[in-house]
Formats: C-alpha cells, structure tokens, sequence
C-alpha cells in the first residue's frame, strides 16, 4: 500500500511501527470529501484478534465491558477492555463472525491487549490468535461510500454494525456496516495482497482518498474516543462518558471497581466561541474547578476551535462557559452536546 | 503556488524571510516552511508596538493538525499586522511572499541583517 500512498500525493509518517498516510490533498479538503461524498482511508495499521473454541462467548463476556451474549452472528458491538481497576486498556469493536470472533484493536494498544487477552485465557476452553498480518483494512466513509461500495460489491452489503463476507473489486472482503467518523459507511477486511487492488478500484470511482489527519478531525467533530487523548489506563469508562457500553451486571474486569466509583471529573465536548485552537494537554478553567484537554482541533465543517476535555463534575451540563488556557492565552469556550458536528 | 524563494529577500534558517525597505522590514513564512505546515488554519498575530528579538518566537501559525511558532529574522518593533490573515490565514499557503506576509518592524539593529542567509544560502540549507 505505501506506494499507492505516495503516488496519491500523500505524506508519509511512522506511527506505531507503520508508515502512515496523515494527508495527501489537506486535511481540510479530505474531511469535507468524507461529509460530503466519499473518502477512503488505509487503517491497515489496526490489529486484530480473534476468539474461538467452545467458551469464547464466556471468555469475552468476562474482559469485554458490553453484552456479548447480545451480539449476534454477523454483528458488531463497541466495547472497551478494562483492568481489574476499571482502567481502560483499549477501545474495540468486536464482529462475531459464525463460531469465532473478530476484535479490531488500536495499532498501538495492539501487542498489550494481544498479551492481555492470552492470560486471561488460561481458565477458558479458547483459541486466542493474532490476526494482525493477515488483515490490511479500508474504511470508505461518507453520505456517497455505500453506493459506490455496492457497485464493487457482488452481493448486498450488510447494514450499519453489521458484516457480510463479499467480492469487492474482485476480491474476498470482510465487510462491516461500521467505522469512526460520524458518517455512514463501511470498513473492508482484506487479505494484505489484494488491499493495493480494492484500493485503485475504490479511487477509479471517485473516492477521496483520505489520511489519518482528518480521520482525527472527523471522530472530534462526532465526539468519538480516541484511545492514547480521550482513554487511558488512568481514566475510566464512566469519566470518559462510556458508561453506555459497560454492562456491570454482566461481571466483566473492571464491573466491580466501576460500581463502586464515584468519578470527579467527566469528559465533555466543547467548541471555542472566539479565536484559536485547542490542543492536548491545554489546561481549562471553570467555576468549578480546573480541567484538561484531551483532543483538540479545528472544526474543518464548523471553522472553529473544538476539543474534548476531562472537567469536574459541576462544569458538566451543556452551555457551561469554561477557558482554555492555550499556550498562557486565555481562549473563551462553551461546554455543548454530544456531537459537535451532525447533519442537520 | 510552485516551489519559489526570491532574490530580494533574506532569509532565515528557522525558514522565515525578510524584505528589507529602508529602516523597516516585512517577515512572513518560507514556501518550504508553509508547504511542511499544511493549510495554514489560524494565524496568532503580535500587538503591534511589540517588541521582537532576532531568533525569538514572536507569533504562531496553526495547521489543523499542529501549531508552530514564526521566529523574527531581525530586532525590532511591530508596526502593522496584516489584518488580512484573521479572515484568510491560507493566504500564508497561497501567497507566502505577497498577500501572505505577516508583520512589518521597524528594526531597532540594521547591523543584524549580515547575519541572515541570501538566497542561494537559504537554498542550499535546504537541500543538506
């Protein structure tokens, strides 16, 4: 794939061990070609585990947060992996596909959670395997990707958080109705040899092809976590406002510190109502006490400064007026709802 | 705008320039340093009656994905902004000599513009 990145214009960088396409045309165009039309994004470098044998329900019953005995076959589900101390380890979506399941990780929580997974396996009747080399994986996103994928696809394609195994551009696919921008869309799980294929397939039919620049800006508009910023081994699901997807009933890792928890701090969106922008780690000021950003960026769709950041409790409800300290400039902001950015 | 670093203007290693007129300059951004930026997003402009110090910071420009400082060429005091830039800061991008410059100094050591890089120096910076 690195070839078809640069031949598309796009920069380069490491991250994780991985040569990654941040941006090819500008992050500010590739965003409003995924708002708008069609982007593709190479996210080859996410890792994959898999989960059979006769106890793997059990199994990730007991280290996923969510319901798996919920996911259906050919489904999809959002989960995160947590320690005994309630600590996020990762952020996973998890496919169940037949008999087995497919859990894609953050590339550079990958190893952790690979490790993670295996000793917990012990007192299971499981087979964990790592998938990561035998995936690479295409995230065509936007108002416009379904239609195009179908084009490519022989068959139908699943719907939102579900997964069907096609022919696209001539080659296997795992398709999942799923993906981290806000928009509808689909993420394509393709053997690494026909990636480069699918790829110029995709781009022949107008797609954008977009990098990791603006994959960040789009989940920021849609208040999606971005595990390493918004999660962290420090922080729990309930701070980070994912409480949502933590069944405690169900007895996972980490249910027993999380009900008990009583968080000081919460996560919020937030959009500055004058000029700058935010950043990492940029201190906040409220009436209820200091807090940090955790992502910050400019809105490519609502041109203007928007972050998320862990404030206390009292500096929660949408509307609050908070500062935010960026680089000693005090820049005026206003805590508002979950997604900065929808269709209207 | 195509790769360009003109002849009238002296640069800075930092990848800044300076078009000297008499007793004052104008600074702005190298095509190298906007084209490594990206699209430039916001421009953090000085007051103007600040003071600036060679090789100091002395204002900031944003790419969506990250900020940078601009160092000054040369010693001096802001005289004027451009305005321009608070509405249109991918001027920086399109135009980095022209419409895309960013302050004008009186300079406070004309002594100090020997030690700035002439083109071909800046140029060949570049490419080592």
């Amino acid at each position: 794939m690195f070839h078809r990145h640069r031949a598309a214009g796009g920069r380069v960088v490491p991250f994780a061990g991985w040569e990654m396409p941040v941006q090819y045309e500008g992050i500010r165009q590739e965003h409003l070609a995924v708002r708008r039309g069609a982007g593709v994004f190479d996210v080859s470098h996410m890792g994959q585990i898999e989960t059979g044998g006769p106890a793997a329900e059990a199994f990730l019953q007991q280290i996923l947060s969510n319901d798996v005995t919920k996911l259906a076959d050919g489904g999809a589900q959002y989960s995160l992996l947590c320690r005994h101390d309630g600590g996020v380890l990762d952020d996973l979506f998890t496919y169940r596909i037949g008999d087995r399941f497919l859990t894609v990780t953050n590339a550079s929580n990958h190893a952790r959670d690979h490790t993670w997974f295996t000793e917990q396996a012990a007192a299971f009747d499981v087979e964990i395997g790592d998938a990561r080399d035998r995936y690479a994986m295409l995230a065509v996103q936007g108002p416009q990707a379904r239609g195009i994928v179908a084009r490519l696809a022989d068959g139908e394609l699943p719907g939102r958080m579900r997964t069907a195994t096609l022919p696209v551009a001539g080659s296997e696919c795992l398709v999942c109705g799923t993906g981290y921008t806000g928009e509808d869309g689909v993420e394509l799980l393709i053997a690494p040899e026909d990636a480069a294929g699918v790829w110029d397939a995709l781009l022949a039919e107008g797609v954008t092809p977009a990098g990791l620049g603006a994959r960040d800006t789009l989940r920021l508009e849609a208040c999606f976590h971005l595990y390493g910023n918004d999660l962290s081994v420090d922080r729990t699901p309930i701070e980070a406002g994912l409480g949502w997807c933590c069944k405690l009933d169900t007895g996972f890792i980490g249910a027993d510190a999380l009900q008990d928890a009583t968080p000081a701090e919460t996560l919020v969106p937030f959009a500055f109502t004058g000029p700058g922008i935010p950043r990492q780690g940029n201190g906040v000021q409220t009436e209820a006490g200091p807090g940090t950003v955790s992502s910050g960026t400019l809105s490519p769709c609502l041109d203007t400064g928007i972050g998320m950041a862990y404030v206390p409790l009292g500096a929660a409800p949408p509307g609050t007026q908070i500062e935010v300290d960026v680089r000693g400039k005090m820049r005026a902001a206003e805590v508002r709802e979950k997604p900065l950015y929808s269709k209207s | 705008m195509a790769e360009s670093y003109p002849e009238d203007l002296r640069y800075h290693p930092d990848h800044d320039w300076a078009r000297v007129e008499g007793d004052e300059a104008v600074f702005g951004i190298t095509w190298y340093a906007q084209d490594a930026l990206g699209e430039v997003v916001f421009f953090d402009p000085p007051k103007v009656g600040a003071s600036v110090t060679k090789d100091q910071a002395y204002a900031e420009v944003e790419s969506v994905k990250a900020v940078s400082d601009v160092f000054a060429p040369l010693s001096g005091e802001i005289l004027a902004v451009n305005e321009g830039l608070s509405d249109g800061p991918e001027t920086i991008n399109a135009d980095p000599y022209g419409e895309g410059w960013l302050v004008r100094v009186k300079l406070s050591d004309p002594g100090e513009l020997d030690s700035l890089l002439d083109v071909n120096a800046y140029r060949d910076l570049l490419k080592s």
